[in-house]
């Protein structure tokens, strides 16, 4: 194999990799968008929707058929789950200094993880997820594998969808207002309560099917699988620029890929400290992040 | 005002709980105590409980059977939740409080290492099951164990490679994370290559990790023979998933720790080999049998550490007896002289303490039920 | 008035001098056992290390994550001090804060100067990637088997549990003191004033970068110095020791005891760690139980459990205050402890 397959062997796996990432970095960027809050609990949806893809998948057996069933199972039970925790967690905490609403985060966070542990139908032990028998078609000597064409095309078919709603829907619009200026948007009536919400529900159903994707690229499912995916999404998030979405698209492909060619061409023991290396490099010298819009703090 | 007086009243009653609860505990009985210390919580919980349940297996039966020195024996079990401070924790508690006659623990390499020292100073026979890291007995005379080290194991693995299945180029994928998984690697490197084999590639990720394809990616450019993957069975399903999807066809080698692999992985795994305490298989009628017992007493399959802790818990009992008193410097002397078939094999112990047993060599093969099972390709003796 | 003030300091100062050798004559007697003690120990070190984060998180109002990284700098930085330059232990826990402050000072640089949440994370990764870096450095930590046979404070094994003891109990009683006192002072009020309003400090005049930076480094020296005393103390050191959990133990206790308030922290930090010992039966639980505090307490009572008691302090001089006045009946005692 030439350096050049290599280099491009890596940059698939790379992609792959970092379409998950874009998916989950989505969920946190629109979330601080609009409420100025790290869900640091937002690695655990993607933990909790990859262990709902594995219970429907158990019980039906794995088709393409009922994969797409998981996905549609384990999205909206998410989204439910992302507003409850935005109900009950986050909204009381809405007006109080952010550093509560943080450790609240990081509490809801912890108690998914360790819920999930001592929880006995899922329980300490990682099990294996079921998946599609393993295809690898070869193109110039690289190897694609089918689970790697599943992930691109859902990442970007959601990718699309999302884009969709942000811009051409009324909701949408409503999410773009109360992100620019929440108290402007309540005083031209719209129901900035709902839009959070909203915005909860579409970000942890991104989650979910990025849950799924994870699993089924990595098939094994524990109760810290999300820990991981999480920080590094968020990093991606950072890297974007926090609060907007293409960045947090083109971050999640760039960590993705940076972080795959690290591992395959210099340490594959420095990878994680090469994320954050990246973040922190990204904060010293464009701290709004590549797309994003750097806002003065106002009173 | 009151509800602040309320508040320290409830505080002062429940410190006051705590204190009765911590000095009513102690009575005199005419039995002999034994500690554990296993985590029994955190994430190797599930090793740490079983372990746990065939001690106390191990301890009801020599119980049935009257006892040892005629007395009855009490097993006094600790949770060190996988926290080395927390295992310190529960010696000096077993040791100055409960005042136990020996340890049997603890489960992982850290925590054991962890109370080695105090245990020699303390004058605490400690005999661990399963902490396979070389420098756990370095300690001191009263420091044991039962299962065979790791550096040890990693050559004997090397050793197999080389002459049995003909290997000359290896590569090496391992947790940098995990002493037990760089232990491995290192002793495999160095019997592999003073027996005139060459390393072609040695990659490593960090404990946790999902994604191996990079490290895949460059292990197969390097086109090695055999790749030894020292892990635990649940990411060796990951990475030998992530191995086969590359199209990378190279024998695998492991080593116990993926003793539960068979039930996890997919077919895959064919075809690969690893090291073993102990061959589950149908010949032996003690494994048989303590596989029953243990079925049908907890429910579930025990696993390798599983039938560690009851061989320790035999042999520290024996020697118990053997030496007439709980005196450690004593014990210590009969425990030098074990020397008969326990479940995982016939045990001695050498110089260091640790035991000279075995190596058993299994191959994964299909099943005639459709299903992974091993098979016994040798014993290596060391 | 002169004299009330030096009679006052004596009298604490005897106070803290009284009640000191008395909690040390018990451990020596073993009266407190061993086993008591030692938790008790660990116990301190928590103390220390939890008042070092709520400098940062509970009087600057930045959350950090980390703080298990910086007490494992510590704790490294004085075992490899020692173990290998031959470093006296003293000098060499001084060095383990230092190492760790500048570790801080390198982090908050970038970070401090961005909104506080970004602290969070970034702490929060440092504390990750520490245990790689530490993990990598085979040579000097051991590697993952973690670092053995790290000299303890004495050698004699009877008095090793009293000495211990001691030396961790005087060094809280020097944090305890360094804090409360720097909370009394200028830099203490705007540090307290950027939590309070970080704009408004900032209109103020007040260089809140500076502060912040101040305060964080402050506050990594003294995790650091923690880690410094752990190391001699426990004897074994091990990067799975300092994981994110051990992070988020300490934010519970400064949550619990109430952010901002030294005297919540002290009784949180011995509480929690004494209670983890009976707790244990809990099992698994216990992680689900933990995070629920934090939740509670964010919703219903964010001040902790100091806020019960109006956020007051526990003060030295002020109990001395009521001696004195109890002793030489000035003037009716009326003012409980002062603030």
């Amino acid at each position: 194999m030439g350096v050049f397959q290599q280099i491009l062997q890596q940059m698939i796996n790379g992609l792959s990799l970092g379409s998950i990432y874009a998916l989950l970095a989505l969920g946190y960027t629109m979330v601080y968008g609009i409420v100025k809050l790290i869900n640091f609990a937002h690695g655990d949806i993607l933990m909790i929707g990859a262990f709902i893809g594995y219970f429907v998948l158990i019980k039906l057996g794995v088709t393409p058929g009922t994969l797409i069933v998981a996905f549609l199972i384990s999205m909206p039970f998410c989204a439910l789950l992302g507003v409850l925790m935005e109900k009950i967690c986050y909204k009381p905490l809405r007006n109080a200094p952010r550093i509560n609403a943080l450790i609240t985060a990081i509490g809801v966070s912890f108690f998914l993880e360790n819920g999930a542990r001592v929880l006995p139908v899922i329980g300490p032990n990682p099990r294996v997820f079921p998946t599609l028998p393993p295809v690898t078609h070869h193109l110039f000597g690289v190897g694609v594998s089918r689970v790697q064409i599943i992930i691109f095309a859902v990442a970007i078919g959601l990718m699309l969808v999302l884009n969709y709603i942000i811009n051409y829907t009324k909701i949408g619009k409503a999410m773009r207002a109360v992100s620019f200026d929440k108290g402007a948007s309540y005083l031209m009536g719209i129901n900035v309560d709902r839009v959070i919400s909203f915005t909860f529900a579409l970000g942890s159903a991104l989650a979910a099917a990025a849950g799924i994707l994870f699993a089924s690229a990595y098939p094994q499912v524990e109760p810290y699988m999300g820990i991981m995916p999480g920080l590094k999404a968020f990093i991606a998030a950072v890297l974007g620029g926090i609060g907007s979405i293409p960045g947090a698209m083109l971050g999640g492909f760039i960590l993705g890929v940076a972080e795959t060619l690290a591992k395959g061409f210099l340490s594959s023991q420095m990878a994680d400290a090469i994320a954050f290396g990246l973040l922190i490099i990204i904060l010293v010298v464009k701290p709004a992040g590549i797309l994003g819009i750097p806002i003065n703090e106002k009173v | 005002m009151n509800k602040k007086l309320l508040v320290i009243i409830g505080i002062i009653v429940i410190l006051a709980l705590v204190l009765v609860a911590v000095f009513s505990g102690r009575r005199e009985s005419d039995t002999i105590k034994i500690g554990t210390i296993m985590s029994m919580s955190g994430v190797v919980s599930a090793y740490g409980i079983q372990t746990r349940d065939a001690i106390q297996m191990a301890i009801d039966e020599i119980n049935a059977k009257g006892g040892v020195l005629g007395k009855k024996v009490e097993l006094i079990a600790e949770d060190d939740e996988k926290n080395p401070e927390k295992t310190m924790n529960a010696l000096i508690k077993l040791a100055t409080k409960d005042k136990v006659a020996a340890i049997i623990g603890a489960l992982t390499s850290d925590c054991t290492l962890a109370i080695t020292k105090e245990a020699q100073q303390r004058n605490v026979l400690l005999i661990t099951p399963t902490s396979t890291n070389d420098r756990v007995t370095e300690a001191g005379d009263l420091i044991f164990r039962s299962c065979f080290k790791d550096s040890f194991q990693g050559s004997i693995v090397a050793q197999f490679a080389i002459e049995t299945l003909g290997a000359q180029k290896a590569a090496i994928l391992y947790d940098m994370n995990n002493d037990y998984s760089t232990g491995l690697t290192k002793a495999f490197q160095d019997t592999f290559e003073s027996l005139g084999g060459r390393m072609v590639a040695i990659e490593s990720y960090a404990g946790g990790d999902k994604d191996f394809n990079a490290q895949i990616t460059k292990i197969k450019a390097a086109a090695p023979d055999v790749l030894f993957i020292p892990d635990y069975y649940n990411t060796i399903s990951l990475v030998i998933k992530q191995v086969r999807n590359q199209g990378l066809n190279v024998t695998m080698l492991g080593a116990d720790g993926w003793d539960e692999l068979t039930g996890q992985a997919g077919d895959e795994a064919i075809g690969s080999y690893f090291s073993n305490h102990y061959s589950p298989d149908a010949d032996d009628p003690d494994v048989q049998e303590f596989v029953r017992k243990y079925r049908s007493r907890y429910n579930v399959t025990p696993n390798a550490l599983a039938v560690l802790g009851y061989d320790a818990t035999y042999i520290l009992l024996e020697a118990i007896e053997r030496a007439g008193t709980t005196d450690p410097q004593k014990v210590k002397v009969a425990m030098m002289q074990t020397d008969r078939k326990f479940v995982t094999g016939h045990i001695k112990f050498d110089e260091q303490r640790n035991p000279v047993k075995s190596v058993t060599m299994l191959k994964i093969v299909k099943g005639p039920d459709g299903k992974l099972t091993t098979e016994y390709v040798g014993q290596v003796n060391p | 008035m002169q004299n009330e003030r030096l009679k006052r300091t004596i009298i604490s100062i005897i106070l803290l001098v009284l009640v000191s050798v008395f909690l040390n004559v018990l451990v020596a007697m073993r009266i407190i056992d061993e086993y008591t003690t030692q938790v008790l120990t660990i116990g301190a070190i928590n103390v220390i290390v939890a008042l070092g984060l709520n400098l940062i998180s509970g009087f600057t109002g930045q959350l950090a994550l980390g703080h298990a990284g910086f007490m494992a700098v510590g704790a490294y930085t004085t075992a490899a001090l020692v173990m290998k330059l031959g470093f006296p232990i003293f000098p060499a826990i001084f060095a383990g804060g230092l190492v760790s402050a500048l570790f801080g000072f390198l982090i908050g640089l970038p970070t401090l100067r961005l909104r506080g949440d970004y602290l969070a994370i970034v702490t929060l990764g440092f504390g990750e990637i520490i245990r790689v870096i530490m993990i990598n450095l085979a040579e000097i930590t051991g590697g993952p088997a973690g670092l053995k046979g790290i000299p303890p404070f004495t050698n004699n094994f009877f008095w090793r549990p009293v000495v211990s003891f001691g030396i961790v109990y005087l060094f809280l009683v020097l944090v305890v003191f360094l804090i409360s006192n720097l909370l009394k002072s200028s830099p203490g009020c705007a540090i307290v004033s950027i939590r309070e309003d970080e704009i408004a400090a900032n209109a103020m005049g007040i260089n809140v970068f500076y502060y912040k930076m101040f305060a964080f480094t402050l506050s990594a020296f003294i995790a650091g110095l923690g880690g410094g005393l752990y190391a001699p103390f426990f004897g074994y050191l091990n990067p799975n020791m300092f994981t994110f959990l051990k992070s988020v133990e300490f934010l519970i206790i400064v949550v619990l005891g109430g952010m901002g308030n030294i005297t919540g922290t002290v009784l949180a930090g011995f509480g929690l760690t004494y209670l983890q010992e009976f707790l244990r039966f809990l099992q698994d639980y216990r992680l689900v139980i933990y995070p629920l505090i934090l939740i509670v307490l964010m919703l219903f009572q964010p001040s902790g459990l100091m806020g019960l008691f109006g956020n007051r302090e526990f003060s030295l001089t002020g109990l001395a205050e009521q001696i004195n006045q109890a002793l030489f009946r000035k003037s009716p005692a009326e003012k409980a402890g002062d603030k």
